[in-house]
């Protein structure tokens, strides 16, 4: 039984999967796909947002994310402002409730913000009456990766509910395998992790997966094979021990893939490590669903820009 | 000649198996007598302690009073009337100065501070390392004779020989080297108790055993060494355990337990929204551990309940979690809400409670006091089990307000303490 979509979105912020309830996800994700459709007007633009600012607070380096949430923003004809660790002013040390006054000067209507800190959206949603969206923060949440994935999925499968869903490789730093996770279970798919222990987080079953310390075991009859960037910049030497191995016995190449149901498809939220944690054959192969993430996570964005605006009586999409 | 007579009071005093309706007087700094209808002369003044406890004056094994070197977290005046107002008569303050603790000149300085603002007695423990750099010795000698009762960092010690040779070395002075246990590398920069909490909110965890391996390692060294080891802020079930059966081996070792770890879990720090008042190092930790910590403060396992107050900046706290400062004030709200959770929780009876905040204390460092036998210092808590009272760090002494008590309401409170024979502090007045 499919979950029922609310009627709108009842809330300023969205800061993560974990306080989000299955009805206001599947709003998201039905909303998204009614925005899919602007993408292919010849003038990709909708007057949902005009006149209202959102201010993108990148306290992390990104491209993809930010790039699509301007994509977002502007077919929504909202106004923008880009804030950057390396541009702006708002760096280790300053408090966060100084970084809101800072912002709310300008009477931003949203603030997007990926931030190296666990909880600082949470945080600035307390204190700014702006809608903040999480665009990632440390190793905990990044909703609206999730909220593309589960859209991605639905798009293929026609559902989310039941689905055999492998998700692979460094599980403890992810927050991507986190919101999923979190998303997932509310949904009615049933998760897999795979990895060894030394990339598990302690307490695991928290998360509502059941969890492979090899990937073959894994894949057995799986629907979706998530792989997740393996961070070879940021990992002590202790947790594995070196991208030959890794690639050796947890990559997802085209012999592994076959274990999988033959109608499985291949997901990764960016950026790959090719020869790492994916094999190009599969990465660019006819299973893969890589780029569509991409392409839907404007939709996804679009949807929970407008569905936060709610309150503000703005016209529809179609309008 | 100065006296002071409480009378009336309900006397608890485990030093001597003490409890019941008794009066105390106080004469010239010392304890004079205690028994019942104690007659003196008309001018002796009277304090009245009818339903209140009369118990020797309580001493706090680990507070940073901050002072040299950071005054805008806490100064020793402003730590002592902390002190005083949460029902303390001494304070152990540790070597986190700047300059660090690590020789004569800075403890003297600390003593001399503490004897200008003349209210709670304050007992220096210096560093064990060197500048706190786990490298060499401090001077540990030196400290002592300026008045340092143990020797120990304030943060975890990776270098075990180093630990090994000052439990060796702080034997020719009789004092204790205490130890913050903790393996750094496998806290591996974790901000709170590792299990499923922190999976679910995201934080990284730290797990139990970062706590209890050098607990393990410092127990082994006693036993090589034959040293006097005083743990810190034990948090872990599998940490007093360890602690419970070096004790039964007979083992020269004592710790201490904060109250934070007694009434708070990991599951109170998710419902806080990364709020960094929160965030204690060693961390709050999950519902089964807090069990322990009860059990060992029932079974005799744990020495003294030490305040751990961490007085931090405003500033520094209201960073993200990750990047604010760890600690808590502690001084007082410690004995309400051991009073409260403990007591009145049904944990331990208020003997225990009392022991385990004087004499207990005491005997951990030798510290004169922690008993009202005749001759002893005249240092007295007296506490009303009763009285109701709101955390509001808006009134507190210390000049720093981290805390996650704010707007807990709590039976039972200090309402006067008494230093040297003095009244240094009351309350509602």
């Amino acid at each position: 039984m499919a979950v029922e979509s609310a009627s709108e979105l009842k809330r300023k912020d969205v800061v993560g999967i974990a306080s989000l309830e299955p009805a206001e996800i599947q709003l998201i994700l039905d909303t998204a796909e009614e925005l899919l459709e602007v993408a292919r007007r010849p003038i990709k633009k909708v007057p949902v947002l005009r006149g209202a600012t959102v201010v993108n607070l990148f306290m992390e380096p990104s491209t993809r994310t930010r790039f699509s949430f301007e994509m977002a923003e502007k077919r929504l004809s909202a106004d923008t402002l880009n804030f950057s660790a390396s541009t702006s002013s708002v760096s280790k040390g300053e408090t966060l409730v100084d970084t809101a006054r800072n912002l709310m000067a300008m009477a931003p209507d949203y603030i997007v913000i990926r931030h190296p800190n666990v909880g600082a959206p949470h945080r600035l949603a307390e204190v700014v009456p702006a809608s903040i969206i999480n665009a990632g923060d440390g190793i905990n949440e990044h909703p609206t990766q999730a909220l593309l994935d589960a859209f991605t999925m639905r798009q293929h499968f026609g559902r989310l509910e039941g689905l055999n869903v492998v998700i692979a490789g460094d599980i403890r730093h992810s927050r991507v395998a986190r919101s999923n996770a979190f998303l997932l279970n509310k949904m009615g798919a049933k998760l897999r992790f795979a990895a060894p222990a030394s990339l598990l987080p302690a307490g695991v079953e928290e998360l509502g997966a059941t969890t492979f310390l090899r990937l073959e075991p894994a894949l057995e009859g799986a629907d979706v094979v998530m792989m997740l960037r393996i961070q070879r910049e940021r990992q002590a030497a202790v947790n594995f021990p070196s991208a030959r191995e890794y690639y050796d016995f947890f990559a997802l190449t085209e012999e592994r893939l076959a274990l999988a149901a033959p109608h499985a498809v291949v997901m990764h939220p960016g950026p790959m490590n090719r020869g790492v944690e994916i094999d190009s054959a599969v990465a660019d192969g006819e299973r893969s669903l890589i780029l569509d993430q991409v392409t839907n996570g404007v939709a996804v964005r679009m949807a929970i820009l407008y569905l936060l605006a709610g309150g503000r009586g703005a016209a529809t999409a179609d309008s | 000649m100065q006296r002071l007579l409480i009378r009336n009071g309900r006397v608890i005093d485990p030093s001597q198996s003490l409890d019941q309706g008794m009066d105390v007087l106080l004469e010239d700094g010392h304890v004079a007598r205690i028994g019942e209808r104690i007659r003196v002369k008309a001018e002796t003044p009277v304090l009245d302690a009818a339903g209140l406890v009369v118990a020797p004056g309580f001493i706090d094994l680990n507070a940073h009073l901050c002072e040299p070197g950071h005054e805008q977290r806490e100064t020793i005046a402003s730590g002592c009337r902390a002190a005083v107002a949460g029902g303390f008569t001494a304070v152990c303050c540790s070597a986190d100065t700047k300059p660090v603790n690590d020789e004569p000149s800075v403890t003297a300085f600390i003593l001399e501070r503490a004897r200008d603002v003349n209210l709670a007695r304050v007992y220096p423990v210096g560093a064990v390392s060197h500048g706190l750099a786990g490298a060499e010795l401090a001077e540990i000698g030196e400290m002592v004779r300026a008045g340092a009762v143990a020797v120990g960092d304030p943060g975890p010690v990776a270098n075990a020989q180093l630990m090994r040779r000052a439990l060796e070395y702080a034997r020719s002075f009789d004092i204790p080297v205490t130890s913050h246990a903790e393996s750094a590398s496998l806290s591996d920069g974790g901000l709170m108790h590792e299990g499923v909490v922190s999976t679910r909110i995201g934080l990284r965890g730290m797990p139990a055993a970062s706590e209890e391996a050098v607990v393990a390692r410092d127990l082994i060294l006693v036993r090589l060494t034959s040293g006097r080891l005083h743990l810190r802020h034990l948090s872990t079930a599998g940490s007093l355990e360890l602690v419970r059966s070096a004790k039964a081996e007979g083992l020269a070792v004592t710790c201490e337990v904060a109250p934070h770890h007694f009434t708070l879990t990991d599951e109170d720090l998710a419902g806080a929204t990364y709020n960094a008042d929160w965030k204690i190092n060693p961390p709050l930790r999950s519902s089964d551990h807090v069990d322990a910590v009860k059990q060992a403060l029932y079974d005799g396992t744990v020495d003294a309940i030490a305040s751990d107050h961490t007085p931090q900046h405003r500033d520094e706290k209201e960073l993200d979690f990750s990047e604010a400062p760890s600690g808590a004030v502690g001084l007082e709200t410690a004995v309400s809400l051991a009073v409260d959770r403990l007591v009145h929780g049904k944990v331990i009876g208020i003997g225990r409670l009392v022991r385990l905040f004087s004499i207990g204390p005491a005997q951990a460092f030798r510290l004169p006091g922690g008993s009202l036998r005749p001759g002893s210092p005249a240092d007295v808590t007296i506490l009303d089990l009763r009285r109701r009272v709101t955390v509001d760090p808006k009134t507190f002494r210390s000049k720093s307000r981290n805390t996650p008590f704010a707007g807990l309401k709590l039976r039972g409170a200090p309402v006067v303490t008494i230093v040297g024979g003095r009244i240094v502090w009351r309350a509602d007045g």
